[in-house]
């Protein structure tokens, strides 16, 4: 048996090189995404925030810090460019994440299906590292938010993350929780109960973060958000999917003696 | 043949010690490879404002907070 099984095991090294493949697909798809929908909103902030910086400079005080004038270290062209390194440099970073992830908690999870596991942590990864955050600090565009405050944003931002996986673990959790063979309703509920509460105390225990400033034209700052959220769904969605996709196959002589015999084997 | 007495993942991938010491250090490299996309920011940056500006827009719609 043993013999078998780590003929089918793929080692963390396969996992892995699949992992950083998918991640660099997501994030390049993510790129592409965020290029066509999400630029123009960028472009649209920036001419506001540099409209303001020569209202200012013309009123005599001084001008303030500007990373995205013609002065700027880097254009607004190597900018754009720069938009496919980022996110496909995340992706890569989330794709190793991710195959660590499954190689570390395949055996814990409940399912037959190694592709329904896979997926299963990205949509996880999908709703406690971007659904969760969204709610609480929704993304703002450039020309919106005090330099000031960007340590305090940051780590309120990490901490929601962290919570927001944290009640993933604890709907997972709650949803074992009931006793074996209790309906799927309960154990649905269950898991819904323990994500909810560890969501709502981190909501009520981190600080409120609004500096949206109130002449910023609400229409565009709500068309950067939806945009931004579906840059990160694109990423997690293309993420989950590809590396589903590449998950080894060379079990699948044995996936079909392995159900054959499982079948007769009441559980 | 032996029996089968549970359903058993397809691939129950293997954790062993050599496994976690070398996931540990890829999650170190990853977290900080996410860290010089995301979060090296301008005012205390690590690496100098020239990544901070390539990388910005990617910044502001990957939903992690700027200036
Ligand atoms: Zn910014």
């Amino acid at each position: 048996m043993s013999l078998t099984q780590s003929r089918t095991a793929p080692t963390y090294g396969v996992l892995l090189l699949r992992g950083l493949l998918a991640g660099l697909i997501a994030g390049l798809l993510a790129g592409a995404f965020a290029y066509a929908l999400g630029e123009p909103k960028v472009d649209a902030a920036i001419a506001i925030e540099e409209a303001a910086a020569h209202a200012e400079a013309a009123s005599g005080a001084p001008a303030a810090e500007d990373h995205h004038g013609e002065d700027a270290l880097v254009s607004r062209h190597g900018q754009k460019g720069g938009l496919f390194l980022a996110t496909a440099l995340f992706g890569v970073a989330m794709g190793g994440l991710l195959a660590t992830a499954y190689t570390l908690l395949r055996r814990r999870l409940r399912t037959e299906h190694d592709s329904h596991a896979a997926l299963g942590l990205a949509a996880a990864a999908l709703l406690g590292m971007v659904l969760v955050p969204f709610v609480k600090y929704p993304p703002n565009p450039p020309a919106v938010g005090d330099p000031a405050t960007i340590n305090q944003r940051t780590i309120s931002y990490l901490s929601i993350v962290v919570i927001g996986l944290a009640a993933v673990w604890a709907a997972v959790i709650a949803a074992r929780a009931p006793h074996a063979g209790a309906a799927d309703w309960v154990r649905a509920a269950a898991g819904l109960g323990g994500f909810l509460v560890v969501v709502v105390v981190g909501y009520v225990l981190l600080p409120n973060i609004d500096e949206v400033p109130e002449t910023f034209p609400p229409s565009l700052l709500w068309n950067f958000r939806v945009t931004s959220l579906g840059t990160q769904v694109t990423l997690w969605a293309a993420l989950g999917l590809a590396f589903t996709a590449l998950l080894p196959r060379s079990a699948s002589s044995e996936a079909v003696t392995g159900r054959g015999r499982t079948e007769s084997v009441p559980v | 043949m032996p029996k089968v007495q549970t359903v058993r993942p397809l691939h129950p991938t293997t954790v062993s010690p050599r496994v976690l010491g070398a996931a540990f250090g890829v999650v170190a490299t990853l977290l900080l490879l996410a860290y010089l996309v995301a979060f090296d920011q301008g005012a205390v940056s690590q690496s100098g404002m020239f990544l901070h500006e390539l990388m910005h827009d990617g910044r502001h719609l990957l939903g992690v907070p700027c200036h």
